[in-house]
Formats: C-alpha cells, sequence, structure tokens
C-alpha cells in the first residue's frame, strides 16, 4: 500500500511529475490553487507503487511518498 | 607602553589586530602597500586571516561575508580601489554589518597619481556606492590618531552596525611619527566580541533543537518594505549624528579675525600657519572636524566669533568639504577657499601668506 | 504508513518564486536532502546569487547570506574563513557565475577554498528575461542575440568543468544533470559527495547542474527538458572531472 500527495501550497502544475509518472496516476486537478494553477493529484492511489519519481521529478518538492 | 617610530599604514595595522580584527582582506595598492604587508606578517602570528584577494571588489565581498559572521574584519586600499569597493559598501551598509574600510588617499581621478590628496571626501561622506545610505567617516591627522582610530572605528561599527571608513591619505599612510599603541584585547575578550552579534549573523546554532535562520541581506522586492528598511536606516544615521559628531578647537576665540576650516592632512599644515601668523599678533582659529561624517555643522556656526571676518577652506582637492562650510556658515560670513590637487601638497609659508592677504583686506 | 519522501527539514515552506517546470527547485531539494543526510543544518551557510535563485535565501532553512552579482564565493569565503566550524556553498547561475563573476569563481577554485559551488546552467539569464549568458549555444537565439550566438563575433559557450579542471586545488568537480529521474538521482549521488567532502574540510567542491529555462526558451516544461537533452547535452558533456577523495 502507498500513497503520493502533493501539496496544493507548492504545485505550480508543470506536469512533470504526470509526465514521469510510470502507472500514469497523476492529473492536473479541476481545481486550481491560490495562485491560480490547476495543481496535479493522484486520482489512483490504490495503483501508486511508491517508486518515488513523481517526488524526485517536481521542481517544487511538493509531493510526499507514503508507504 | 613605549613610543614607537612608525608608518602610518602600519601603525594603523597593528592598532587594529591590537582591537581584536582577526579577519583582513585586501589586494595591493600604492600608497597603502606597507598595511596590507604588515597584515601579511603579522595575521598568522595572531591566528588570524590575512587573504590577498584577485581584487578589490572580491576583497570587499570577502568583508561582507565575515562581517555578516560577526567577526571584527578589515579592508584597505587607496582611492582608485576603493571606488571599485563602492558596491559592496553600499551593500554591507545595507545589510547593516560592521566593517571597517581603510582610504590612504591618492591623487585622482582615474588612476591619477600615487601622492596625498583628499579628493575621496565626496565618495566618502556623500555616498560613492548607489542608495540611500550614510558611511562613519574617521579622518585622522597625525599617524597617532590614525591609530587610535581602529579601536573607535571597529566600536563604532559594532555598535550601530554599519560601516566605518577611515579616510587618511598617502601623506598619513607614508610618514613615520612616534606611536603609543593602547593595550591589546587579549584573546578570551576577541572570542566575546562575535556574541552579541550572534542574534542575527552566520554562525553555528549551538541549540540543536531550536533551528535559526539568519539572512544576511540588503534586497527587499516589496517597495513599501523598501522604503521601512531605508527609514529605519537613516533613523540610525540620525542617531548618530546626535551621538558622534567629533571635532578639534584650535585656537579658538572671540579674538579671531579668521576662522579655518580644515581636516586631515591639511589641517596640521594649517595649525602650523596659524602659529605663524599669531607671533604676528594676528588671531585666527581653526575647526578640525576629527569625523567628516557626522558633520560638526553646529560646532563651524558657533565657532564664528565676533570679529570673524571670513572663514577660509584649506583642502588638497579642488573644494569638497567646502560645500559642508557654507551649509554650516549659512551666509553669516564670506567663506573662501583655496586647495592644492594632484598630489601638490601645500606649505604651512603658503597658507600662512593666505592668511595674512586676509588682514589686508 | 510511513513517510518515505517528503520536502527536506533544511527547506523553509516558503514556495520557490521559480517559474512552473523550472528546475531550480530539483537543485534545492537535492542540496536540502544532502544537508539532512549529513546532519549539518546547524552548521550550514548558504550564499545566494543574483539572477533567478537570489531569492534562495529564503528558502533554505539554515543561515542565508545574498550576495552582490557574482561575488558569492569571495562572501562564501569571507564567511567560511570568519567561521571555519561553519559549512559554506554558493548556489550560482551561469550569468552569475561564469561572466560577471568569472574572477571570484576561479580564485576561488584556485585557493582550494573549503566551500561547495553549485551552479546552474541553463545557457540563458532568466531574471532579466531572457538574455545571452555566457553559457548560450551557438546559435541559439535569445533577446540580445536575436540572430542567433555568433560564435565569430561572441565567441563559445563557456565549459566551466573544464575551465576549473585546469586548476591545480579544487578537490571533486561534476557536470550533471536535471533532464530525467535516472539524470536527477546521479545527482543526488554527487551533491552528497560535494557535502560530505565539504564536511570532512576536504576542499574546494563544484557541482555544475545542467537545466532547462522553460519560460524564456519559449517551450513548455516537457519540450524544455528534451530541448535540453538535445542541444545542450552534446556541448556539455556529463561527467566527473575530478575526484581527489576517489583517487
Amino acid at each position: 500500500m502507498a500513497r503520493t500527495t502533493v501539496d496544493p501550497k507548492f504545485c505550480k502544475g508543470c506536469g512533470l511529475c504526470i509526465e514521469d509518472c510510470p502507472k500514469k496516476i497523476l492529473r492536473f486537478s479541476e481545481n486550481i490553487n491560490d495562485k491560480g494553477y490547476h495543481y496535479a493529484e493522484c486520482f489512483a492511489q490504490e495503483e501508486c507503487i511508491a517508486c518515488k519519481i513523481c517526488y524526485i521529478t517536481c521542481p517544487d518538492v511538493a509531493i510526499t511518498v507514503e508507504k | 607602553m613605549a613610543k614607537i617610530l612608525m608608518k602610518g599604514n602600519e601603525a594603523i595595522a597593528e592598532a587594529a589586530i591590537r582591537s581584536g580584527c582577526r579577519l583582513y582582506f585586501a589586494y595591493p595598492i600604492t600608497p597603502q602597500s606597507e598595511l596590507i604587508e604588515y597584515m601579511a606578517r603579522m595575521m598568522p602570528k595572531v591566528n588570524g586571516t590575512f587573504l590577498q584577494a584577485e581584487s578589490e571588489v572580491a576583497a570587499i565581498n570577502m568583508v561582507y561575508g565575515a562581517a555578516g559572521s560577526g567577526k571584527r574584519v578589515m579592508t584597505s586600499s587607496s582611492s582608485p580601489g576603493i571606488s571599485l569597493k563602492m558596491e559592496g559598501i553600499s551593500y554591507i551598509a545595507g545589510a547593516e554589518l560592521p566593517a571597517v574600510i581603510v582610504n590612504v588617499q591618492r591623487g585622482g581621478p582615474g588612476l591619477g597619481d600615487i601622492q596625498p590628496a583628499q579628493g575621496d571626501y565626496f565618495q566618502a561622506t556623500k555616498g560613492g556606492g548607489h542608495g540611500d545610505y550614510r558611511l562613519i567617516v574617521l579622518a585622522p591627522a597625525s599617524v597617532q590618531e590614525f591609530a587610535d582610530m581602529a579601536s573607535e572605528a571597529f566600536e563604532l561599527a559594532d555598535k550601530y552596525r554599519n560601516p566605518v571608513m577611515i579616510l587618511a591619505d598617502g601623506m598619513l599612510g607614508q610618514m613615520m611619527e612616534p606611536v603609543e599603541f593602547k593595550e591589546a584585547l587579549t584573546d578570551a575578550e576577541i572570542e566575546e566580541l562575535p556574541k552579541k552579534h550572534e542574534s542575527w549573523c552566520i554562525c553555528p546554532n549551538e541549540d540543536g533543537d531550536k533551528k535559526h535562520h539568519h539572512e544576511i541581506n540588503s534586497l527587499e522586492i516589496d517597495p513599501v518594505v523598501l522604503e521601512k528598511h531605508v527609514t529605519k536606516l537613516y533613523e540610525k544615521y540620525a542617531e548618530i549624528e546626535k551621538n558622534e559628531i567629533s571635532y578639534e578647537r584650535y585656537n579658538i576665540s572671540d579674538d579671531n579675525e579668521v576662522l579655518c576650516v580644515a581636516w586631515g592632512t591639511a589641517s596640521r599644515i594649517v595649525k602650523s600657519a596659524i602659529n605663524e601668523v599669531k607671533k604676528d599678533g594676528k588671531s585666527v582659529g581653526m575647526i578640525r572636524p576629527i569625523k567628516v561624517w557626522p558633520y560638526p555643522y553646529e560646532a563651524i556656526a558657533q565657532a564664528i566669533g565676533p570679529k570673524v571676518k571670513k572663514v577660509y577652506v584649506f583642502e588638497l582637492n579642488t573644494g569638497q568639504m567646502l560645500d559642508d562650510v557654507k551649509i554650516a556658515v549659512a551666509g553669516k560670513v564670506p567663506v573662501e577657499f583655496w586647495g592644492k590637487v594632484g598630489g601638490v601638497v601645500f606649505t604651512p609659508a603658503e597658507i600662512k601668506e593666505k592668511l595674512e592677504a586676509c588682514f589686508k583686506e | 504508513m510511513e513517510k518515505i519522501s517528503y520536502r527536506p527539514e533544511s527547506l523553509t515552506q516558503t514556495p520557490f518564486t521559480y517559474c512552473p517546470g523550472c528546475l531550480h527547485g530539483v537543485a534545492h531539494r537535492l542540496i536540502a536532502e544532502a544537508v539532512d543526510e549529513h546532519g549539518l543544518i546547524n552548521k550550514m551557510a548558504g550564499v545566494a546569487p543574483v539572477g533567478c535563485s537570489v531569492f534562495a535565501y529564503k528558502f533554505f532553512n539554515f543561515d542565508m547570506a545574498e550576495a552582490a552579482h557574482g561575488r558569492a564565493p569571495a562572501v562564501a569565503t569571507g564567511i567560511k574563513r570568519a567561521r571555519p566550524d561553519m559549512h559554506v556553498f554558493t548556489y550560482q547561475g551561469d550569468g552569475d557565475l561564469a561572466a560577471i563573476g568569472t574572477a571570484e569563481i576561479v580564485h576561488a577554485a584556485n585557493r582550494g577554498e573549503k566551500i561547495s559551488v553549485f551552479f546552474v546552467n541553463n545557457a540563458i539569464y532568466g531574471m532579466t528575461g531572457g538574455q545571452m549568458a555566457p553559457t548560450t549555444l551557438p546559435d541559439m537565439k535569445t533577446t540580445t542575440s536575436p540572430y542567433g550566438r555568433d560564435t565569430d563575433d561572441i565567441g563559445y559557450p563557456i565549459r566551466v568543468c573544464e575551465l576549473l579542471d585546469t586548476l591545480v586545488s579544487p578537490y571533486y568537480i561534476e557536470r550533471v544533470s536535471l533532464l530525467s529521474t535516472a539524470d536527477i538521482l546521479r545527482a543526488k549521488k554527487a551533491v552528497s559527495k560535494a557535502i560530505q567532502y565539504n564536511k570532512e574540510g576536504r576542499g574546494f567542491t563544484f557541482i555544475e547542474f545542467v537545466s532547462t529555462c522553460p519560460t524564456n526558451w519559449g517551450l513548455d516544461p516537457l519540450k524544455a527538458r528534451t530541448w535540453a537533452k538535445e542541444n545542450m547535452l552534446p556541448f556539455f558533456k556529463l561527467g566527473c572531472f575530478r575526484d581527489k577523495g576517489a583517487e
């Protein structure tokens, strides 16, 4: 079991994590954060393998991975 | 302690070390090279840091880093090198760091020459670097005073968290005079010095649980915040103007018919001329600003006695402090100026001639 | 569940001011992780440059100094000499380090100053709006090389690692990239090694990050990574130039 959380406070919606996620379980949220960005979100936690690639690629250190 | 015959450049270096300066960064330039050479010899003997930087620009930024670490630090140069340091001095003032800068002035502008001059008065007292800031500027007139100003400069820098400049010239740097040094601070006393800065400076966090994040910085991108910061600086400068003005009154009396104003090396020569005309029964007084910022405007105004016909300003430039004297005199009596430039130094006889002419008018 | 990857303690909670997809943040994270890993948060001091990362002093959660443009290695020298018990690094971009600050970086390296320098090379000036950098590639268009960098007129990009590798004193010099997760993992090892050498007081350590500038290159963050891989890496070859610790 694993969980990936994107903190909307830090995310700028650059899309790098969405591109790099091997399981393709990240997407842009329909919601926007305080800065107006459609932040990234994980829509299928059950498929997360805790590979940490999203955390590694995220330039805003917005992602926490739990296992 | 017995008096030692020493060059001004060496005396200021020795006095700085005695005042607890253990960090010195500089680049060689005439006529201050004996200062950097003295530091190169002596700093290793007191476990201090001597570093010959790649440029004056690098040296002043090393000073910025060391001052940001709360330690007593000094750099020195001569006029063209001080111009290069001006960027860093503005940052040091903006970030409110304590540092001492010695300028052994030479002739300018540009590369100028290597003889004594006072052409950096504007640069030292009216800015030089960019932005609204002030330097505390000490102007010695003898090798003894040059040396004494080291501890004063470090204390003022520490007290106000502001850069302090000692504005000497090639004459004071190169001439030898007997000097008596103050007792040196002990290693234990020197170790204590940075402690008062440890609430804001770069330093190890001894209390591991309580992280600190000290910022050494002059950048405030928000105009309202920067306005507050500059206003705070100006309040500090007002405090310095209130507390720190210093000057010498020489031969001031109600009999004075001429009041001279001169600083640094120029004032020594004017003093000799005043003594000469005194022998002929002519009364001339002098105000010598010891700090040229903050400036003793009131002291000059008060020294204009009932018989004073003229205020006479003598400088080794084309008339820079003259502007401040005019502000002080505020039109009460005429202000006249005479100066020598390019590294040419006037003689007592020449000044005497100028003073005598006043009595013939 | 246990957190296995999270914002390092050595970063503050202040969101970065960089454009979306700018890789400065990755470089920041790698440094912060290395500081945490080596337990140096209470003895670390960083020096921020002028350029996009001018606000880096707000992002690292230990003592920081902001330097004048190009002067960070001199400021770091002053800090290290004043506080030998602190561990000091500079963080600089290509304009700051390889143009206006060329003298300071060369001489800090030549002295073997016991500091780490993290150099971010994205071949352009970001903060001022996309002007030509000393590392701008031949024929690359910028706002001050609108017809492409003319190497006959302005010369070729400066390869800083290679330049510093001509000096005797530096202890460790490596060029890494932030252009893929695999490269970031290699970069992480290099940064950690630099901070470890710094902790041990071994000497001057230098890491160059090949990075991107999506905004001023006029590319989205994904295309910017691809462009950099195809265009920058052939000129700025990745690898370790010097590692005295491995000799």
